[in-house]
């Protein structure tokens, strides 16, 4: 396998626009002739399709949820960056690349990310033509905060439901489509994996998760948007559906995994309670703008918070990082925490949790301010937790929330497999080791509304692709791969379910490739992660048939590839043999406790090709070069 | 806390439903409602029982896959609540939940409490939108919208599409939802243009989807999740009305 990152020569400043003019353009007329298969409708998938629609080509969109609306994006609250600089506080396109190169602790490519923060300024424009409420101004203008790694306030955000209005705006851009017969909306189905004909990523097969029916889609290119894979460790910020299905099925069929490893915990989400729990819930980062993050000074002070005096208060992050304080990215945030919790200054039943106190700021702007700013959070958290953030400070701990890695693209998208474009969290592209708050949405449509539709246009019009249709032998494999699959998965007739086996293995990636790493730890957990995929496809007991909706089944298949999935992350995490971002080796560390990189041997994304199950993938390094943001140590102080 | 749970079991779109009773045992007052469900499919599955499907994705709220009549009312008795987001502190030991899907006849059931709403997303195609194609918009402050209309706006696009009003519904009408998203759009200056043939295109298809009409019963408001307000249904009927009227076909003279 080869990695050609295809990345523009000559200043960054106008690589974008001459590697557009460089592409070749489909003629207007045969656009239609092209199929186009977009798996996935969240911001990356559903903008995708609409644009794609929009200039002609013949798309078809996929998702498993009931409605293309509900993909997870609808979840993200906090908001969406832009180098709009229209709070005239210094910002611009430049800076807000360095902050994410920065942030991303300098292991994402320079060029993808100035792009990035180019088309940012679009993104809004966009949306806002779209319809999308963004917070206002009393006079009309577009309000703007500042998030957790930044000085400038340059996010853009729709109350606490940001993800919700511009996953709306998108969606409904593609149902308009889908209204002018433009694009195919195929809602509940699921992809199951992918067909590559003579080398070509042509198509693929999905599960109608109604009546069960496996089928093929024969197309032009396939683009996945399918989002990222926190999931595998079971409990997450992410929705219960999320996977990692389309990717890892295609990383099976030849498409190279970047820095699986990469993970991102996030600082403020609502305690683990007990073992029932299904998923964490998180509290928007922004909360962090008016919020202090404190512990008690003394370990194992169980007094409630308001009977503990100011100086025996610990607001660490004030403490540690004077110049960003409870602003600090989250990779940095979220060891502090666990590093308090570890000394015993946990706060709540368990332990693991922090608190985010509202006190201050409620003194200071009063009630009804905090109310406008973060009402619905505050709501949800009491919801939730029965108690309220208004009187008691809330209770926070980090977890899981985004995943870095992802299918490996080069500069345009395409993944190893020639035709196979990986849009949105499913591919690794822009945020190196760590995301900053924010930026996730405007890499979704970057990629969706700016950047894809015209790299597909410029593979489409390069390509001379044969004919082919469902009854094609790679098709037909395919197709009765995944048969054969439901079936084993339903005649195993095991002991335990399906949930429980996801529980356990996500037990596992949480505590040894989790916020902390070691070696030994991770050698252990690849051990202990491969025996228990071995006792799943043993012992799992998956009820029902297969020719029915059968949620279990449904996840069955999802959890046994997060089995394989996990056991490439700690893999991955063992070979990084540096800190970096929320990759966080406890041997590489400075003498104050900072990620300690190693720019000599790890200034590379890491790309694995898959060789087998249970066989040691292969590795190919591509070496990050930094023209513009000279690596260093990232300091928050 | 101990629960007696009957639950509309059904196994597809043509067969016959009926109610099933379970047990559901030591409850934790700080389980989610799906969360408590999950618990009892667990033990199902144990004693080679299939599980009871339902719809659920983010259980924060706000994807709106969630839904289903507790004891008759949507998304059961807790006000602007999602049953994912209903915690099992409202309720207490000894108490008998009846669990049924949604019931319209534009939402037909799927599997036990799951439907499909995709008549929603028809509604939507058929105008819920501003048509603006990638690439031509202009710069985002040069549209000025007064705070008081982005924060209308925003109400009403806090709809998640649940379907919770249509299954309170006497009439089984989509006007809340309708209404929202023409609420949504219409108060917009970017949504001017379209804003009667908005209204009119997607009244029309939600009578094409079998939807009754709205007769003002407000049990609508009274379930939603996202406490849209029933204005959005006066704003909607106002803008039909003058839709009806003034947005006419164009005559062929003065095109
Ligand atoms: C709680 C929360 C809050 C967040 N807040 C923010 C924020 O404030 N700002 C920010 O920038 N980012 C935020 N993020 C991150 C951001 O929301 C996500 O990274 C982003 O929305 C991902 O979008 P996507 O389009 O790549 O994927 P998704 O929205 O996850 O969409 C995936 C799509 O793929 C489909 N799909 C998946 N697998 C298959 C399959 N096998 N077959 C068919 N279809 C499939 C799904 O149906 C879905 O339509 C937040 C994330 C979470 C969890
Ligand atoms: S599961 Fe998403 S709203 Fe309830």
């Amino acid at each position: 396998m080869q990695l050609d990152s295809k990345l523009p020569t000559g200043p960054i400043e106008t690589a974008w626009d001459r590697t557009k003019f460089d592409m070749k353009l489909v003629n207007p007329a045969n656009k239609r002739k092209y199929g186009v298969l977009v798996v996935g409708s969240g911001l990356a998938g559903a903008s995708a399709s609409a644009t794609l629609a929009e200039l002609g080509y013949n798309v078809s969109c996929f998702c498993f949820q009931d409605s293309p609306r509900r993909a997870h994006s609808i979840a993200a609250q906090g908001g969406i960056n832009a180098a709009k600089n229209y709070q005239n506080d210094g910002d611009s396109v430049y800076r807000l690349f360095y902050d994410t190169v920065k942030g991303g602790d300098f292991r994402a490519r320079e060029a993808n990310v100035y792009r990035l923060a180019q088309v940012s300024v679009n993104i809004i424009d966009q949306c806002v033509a779209q319809g999308v409420p963004f917070a206002r101004e009393y006079a009309g203008a577009l309000s703007n905060r500042s998030f957790g790694g930044a000085q400038v306030s340059r996010t853009f955000y729709a109350r606490g439901q940001t993800g919700q209005q511009l996953l709306l705006g998108a969606y409904q851009a593609l149902e308009r489509q889908i209204g002018a017969g433009n694009v195919k909306m195929y809602p509940r189905e699921e992809m199951l994996d992918l067909i590559v004909i003579d080398g070509n990523a042509r198509g693929i097969v999905t599960r109608n998760l109604i009546t069960g029916k496996i089928q093929t889609h024969i197309a032009d290119a396939v683009v996945l948007g399918t989002g990222g894979y926190g999931n595998v460790f079971y409990l997450s910020t992410n929705a219960k559906g999320s996977n990692a299905t389309a990717i890892w099925r295609a990383y099976k069929r030849g498409a190279a995994f970047a820095n699986p490893c990469y993970t991102q915990i996030h600082p403020t989400c609502i305690p683990v309670s007990g073992d029932y729990q299904s998923k964490l819930t998180l509290m928007s980062e922004s909360l962090r703008n008016d919020g202090r993050i404190w512990v008690p000074k003394q370990p194992g002070d169980k007094r409630p918070p308001h009977q503990i005096p100011e100086e025996e208060r610990d607001y660490y992050l004030e403490r540690r990082y004077p110049s960003f304080g409870n602003l600090v990215p989250r990779d940095v945030a979220s060891r502090n925490s666990k590093a308090v919790c570890d000394e015993g200054r946990g706060v709540g039943e368990t332990g693991l949790g922090v608190y985010l106190d509202f006190a201050d700021a409620i003194e200071r702007l009063g009630k009804q301010a905090i109310r406008e700013r973060y009402g619905n959070l505050i709501d949800m958290y009491e919801r939730i937790t029965g108690e309220n953030p208004y009187r008691s400070p809330m209770r926070i701990y980090p977890a899981i929330h985004y995943t870095m890695g992802g299918l490996w693209v080069d500069y345009r998208l395409m993944s190893t497999i020639p035709g196979l474009f990986v849009i949105g969290e499913a591919n690794f592209s822009d945020h190196g080791a760590n995301r900053l708050g924010a930026s996730a949405l405007m890499q979704g449509l970057s990629d969706g509304y700016f950047v894809l539709p015209y790299t597909l246009g410029d593979y489409l019009a390069n390509s001379k692709l044969g004919k082919a249709d469902g009854s094609h032998a790679e098709a037909r494999a395919a197709e009765s791969g995944v048969a054969d699959l439901t079936k084993r998965m339903l005649s195993i007739k095991g002991k335990r379910t399906v949930t429980s086996f996801h529980r356990e293995l996500g037990k596992i990636v949480w505590d040894y490739c989790g916020m902390a790493r070691n070696a030994p730890g991770l050698e252990k957990a690849a051990q202990t992660i491969a025996a228990l995929r071995e006792e799943y496809w043993n012992s799992v007991n998956v009820l029902g048939e297969g020719g029915e909706l059968n949620q279990s089944l449904e996840n069955a298949g999802r959890v046994a590839d997060f089995f394989e999935l996990a056991e490439l992350m700690c893999l991955d995490a063992r070979e990084r043999n540096e800190s970096c971002g929320g990759h966080f080796r406890e041997e590489y560390q400075t003498p104050d406790g900072e990620a300690q990189r190693d720019d000599e041997h790890y200034s590379h994304a890491a790309a694995w090709e898959f060789a087998g199950v249970g066989k040691r993938p292969v590795l190919h390094k591509e070496p990050l070069q930094f023209n513009y943001v000279h690596p260093s140590q990232r300091s928050y102080k | 806390m101990n629960l007696t749970l009957h639950v509309w079991r059904q196994k597809n779109e043509r067969a016959a439903g009926r109610m099933v009773r379970y047990d559901a045992r030591d409850v934790s007052e700080h389980m989610s409602f799906l969360e408590m469900l999950d618990v009892v499919n667990e033990g199902l599955i144990a004693k080679g029982e299939e599980p009871i499907a339902f719809d659920h994705d983010c259980r924060e709220g706000i994807c709106g896959s969630c839904g289903f009549m507790v004891n008759g009312i949507a998304h059961g008795p807790q006000p602007g609540t999602t049953i994912c987001q209903l915690h099992m502190r409202h309720f207490k030991n000894g108490d008998v939940l009846y669990l049924e899907p949604w019931r319209a006849k534009a939402f037909p059931v799927v599997r036990d409490l799951v439907v499909d709403r995709g008549a929603f997303d028809r509604i939507i195609a058929a105008g819920g939108f501003i048509s603006v194609s990638t690439g031509s918009a202009i710069d985002g402050n040069a549209i000025p919208v007064p705070k008081r209309n982005a924060d209308i706006s925003m109400d009403a696009a806090a709809c998640i599409g649940c379907g919770a009003c249509v299954a309170a519904c006497p009439n089984a009408a989509a006007a809340l939802f309708t209404g929202a998203k023409i609420t949504h759009l219409g108060v917009l200056p970017q949504g001017q243009p379209e804003r009667y043939n908005r209204v009119l295109k997607m009244a029309v298809q939600a009578k094409e989807e079998m939807f009754g009409n709205c007769t003002n019963i407000g049990e609508c408001e009274a379930v939603c999740p996202k406490l849209i307000p029933l204005e959005v249904i006066a704003r909607m009927n106002r803008d039909f009305i003058k839709g009806s009227l003034f947005d006419r076909p164009l005559s062929a003279a003065s095109e």
